[in-house]
């Protein structure tokens, strides 16, 4: 993979241990979250991450922040290893890396003015002296299209979009490089959806930001992204540029996922063979290739032996025993 | 598809305000809607726009206080709901109309079984006995997908994954064969493989039982896919209906091309600039309307007339009808 890349993710594993039934501890077992994820996230691009509910999206952003701690693997932010490194080296690492969440209402502190809560990372990270701290505050209320007085107002005054603005200029705050976006427009309306992804184009452009941008809506991904991981079950079957993955999709499960999205065009109703079946148990995964059950196209071998992810054309990786040639 | 054009259901005129302590809340705004026999109606809007309390007047559903449905007429089959009685209500809820929600989760009970759940519903709309309402139940499981129906008739709702307690949904709504179908964000729930699963289901069921579908949606997408016609919602009011491929082909009121063009298209290249059209502003404040079009302050197009009163549904030709002065003299 190349070597221009800011986070640099390999075989990163997460699982959470829980306990099933019987008496308390006693059935133990192990939900696998992320199952080995290796990956690079290039400066300056938009890096989708996608799939369905459950498949490790989230977890897997969470663990690039060091929000949550991986069970193995290695995560490369810019040169630094950030499972490795000790926490003052990781607090700085931090300013460069921020997370905007999907639901606005509950990722802002309803007693804090927007201003306080706006300043809170300077508090955290470094001191700036009561007046440039009103000044990039002023800028940073700006920047995301809102006005200096609602600095003194109190996030129940804002509506939905107005909120993700002021978790955007809170994630804007320290000049971070990276910044990852959960599912950041899901939570807002159709007409609002828009305005906010707009601001994410605009704010790329000028403050030259890499966005992981983790999202279920497979519409926005095509608009929004240069590149697209789809995740399975916590591992990744297909990665490609999006405009590829959306004309050439590989893997079978790629190939009905963009099948099954409607086009908003009535006159493209399709007469498709949707994908039978549910998302397996990630406690209890099926052996061999994780979407055999599902699979159309499986064979012996995909019941028994999982595929690597091999990058089947110039930066095009495929997990796939027999994937879809054309 | 509606060929003999035999109306099934006309909402007539319908307003349902709310007391709330900011004050009165005009949720629905003198709404006319009418549902073909056999169609799908999808009825399309933003959070607030009032399409969700359009569906519960029509179910009389309304919690009263706070709400109140002020003034309209609901007919269905020769009877205005409005004039019935909470028990021949009852009698048509479930029967005649039935209703499928968002959050299966939230709308079936998670203490009983969900099998004894449809085939309560049966036993109490249909008054069969007990051993024939199991029988019907599982059948009705069996119908709409759930594999091995004897076996997950015993199931609690935990134990299913969404779409198919969805399916259990859509069971017992179905259960009684009703005349009209009520579908309020049906699929918006669940996962886009599932929710392909589920659409595709409930047009099969649809064309199988002979019902009508009234489906309640913010997703175009969805729209595009499902509804024959549509009606669009703003600020509480219909403020176009046309059939479905007019509707997207040739938007007529500035709300809709402006929601039409905010969307990203799978089947148009993306710009180069990444930008999209969106609509400037927000929806606006239900407890305090500009006199007018309630759209005029997000309107590329507003002129005079737009702030001076508000605009009737006009028929711009081919039962295309649009709420706005740029097509009215």
């Amino acid at each position: 993979m190349a070597n221009d890349a800011l986070v640099a993710v390999r075989g990163i594993k997460k699982s959470y241990a829980i306990s099933r039934g019987g008496w308390i501890g006693r059935k133990r077992g192990a939900v696998r979250a992320v199952d080995g994820v290796d990956l690079d996230v290039r400066r300056g691009e938009t890096f989708g991450l996608v799939g369905e509910s459950g498949c490790g999206k989230t977890t897997l952003g969470r663990c690039i922040l060091r929000l949550e701690e991986p069970s193995s693997g290695s995560i490369i932010f810019d040169g630094q290893n950030i499972l490795s490194c000790d926490p003052g080296r990781l607090r700085e690492l931090r300013r460069e890396m921020q997370i905007v969440f999907q639901d606005p209402y509950s990722s802002l502190d309803p007693r804090q003015t927007v201003g306080r809560i706006i300043a809170e990372p300077f508090m955290v990270h470094h001191q700036l002296d009561r007046a440039k701290l009103r000044t990039r505050l002023e800028e940073l209320i700006r920047v995301v299209g809102l006005l200096p007085e609602h600095l003194n107002r109190y996030p129940h005054e804002f509506s939905g979009g107005q909120r993700q603005r002021i978790c955007i200029a809170r994630a804007l705050a320290l000049n971070p490089k990276l910044i990852i976006a959960d599912e950041p427009i899901s939570a807002l309306d159709v007409s609002i959806q828009a305005q906010i992804l707009n601001l994410l184009v605009q704010l790329q452009r000028q403050f030259n930001l890499t966005y992981i941008f983790i999202s279920h809506d497979l519409r926005v991904v095509r608009h929004f992204c240069d590149r697209v991981a789809v995740m399975y079950l916590g591992r990744i079957v297909e990665l490609a540029p999006t405009q590829r993955l959306y004309a050439r999709a590989m893997h079978h499960y790629t190939h009905t996922m963009l099948e099954a999205v409607p086009a908003v065009n009535p006159l493209l109703k399709k007469e498709r063979a949707p994908l039978e079946g549910d998302v397996p148990s990630p406690i209890n995964p099926p052996p061999g290739c994780t979407f055999h059950p599902r699979c159309s196209h499986r064979q012996e071998v995909c019941t028994k032996e999982a595929p690597a992810l091999a990058e089947l054309e110039a930066d095009h990786w495929v997990s796939c025993h027999f994937p879809r040639m054309e | 598809m509606g060929q003999e054009e035999k109306i099934l259901l006309e909402v007539k005129n319908l307003s349902t305000r709310f007391q709330t302590d900011e004050g009165l809340v005009k949720a629905v705004e003198n709404v006319d809607l009418h549902v073909f026999s056999g169609e799908t109606l999808g009825l399309v809007g933003e959070s607030g726009c009032g399409k969700s309390v359009t569906a519960l007047s029509i179910m009389r559903l309304i919690p009263e206080p706070p709400g109140r449905i002020v003034s309209g007429e609901v007919w269905l089959e020769g009877q205005n709901l409005l004039d019935l009685t909470e028990a021949q209500m009852r009698h048509v809820r479930g029967n005649a109309i039935s209703m499928i929600f968002q959050e299966p989760m939230t709308s079936l009970n998670p203490v009983h079984r969900v099998g004894v759940q449809v085939a309560e519903a049966i036993r109490l709309h249909q008054g069969v006995g007990r051993k024939d309402a199991r029988a019907r139940a599982v059948e009705m499981l069996d119908k709409v997908g759930i594999p091995d129906p004897e076996h997950r008739y015993g199931d609690y709702p935990f134990q299913l994954s969404g779409g198919m307690r969805q399916r259990v949904m859509i069971a017992m709504a179905l259960s009684c064969h009703p005349k009209l179908v009520i579908a309020d964000e049906p699929s918006t729930a669940l996962d886009v493989t599932i929710q392909a699963q589920i659409l595709t289901l409930m047009r099969r069921l649809k064309e199988d039982i002979g019902a009508s579908i009234l489906l309640i949606t913010h997703d175009l997408g969805v729209i595009a896919e499902a509804a024959e016609r549509v009606a669009v919602m703003y600020a509480g009011r219909v403020v176009e209906s046309a059939q479905v491929i007019p509707l997207f082909n040739d938007p007529k009121h500035p709300y809709t091309q402006g929601l039409m063009l905010s969307v990203p298209k799978m089947d148009q290249p993306v710009p180069a600039d990444k930008l999209l059209k969106s609509i400037p502003g927000v929806v606006p404040n239900l407890l305090d309307l500009p006199q007018g079009c309630p759209f005029q302050d997000r309107c590329e197009r507003a002129f005079e007339p737009c702030s001076q009163s508000e605009p009737s549904l006009i028929d711009t030709g081919g039962n295309h009808w649009v709420r706005c002065w740029r097509y009215g003299e």
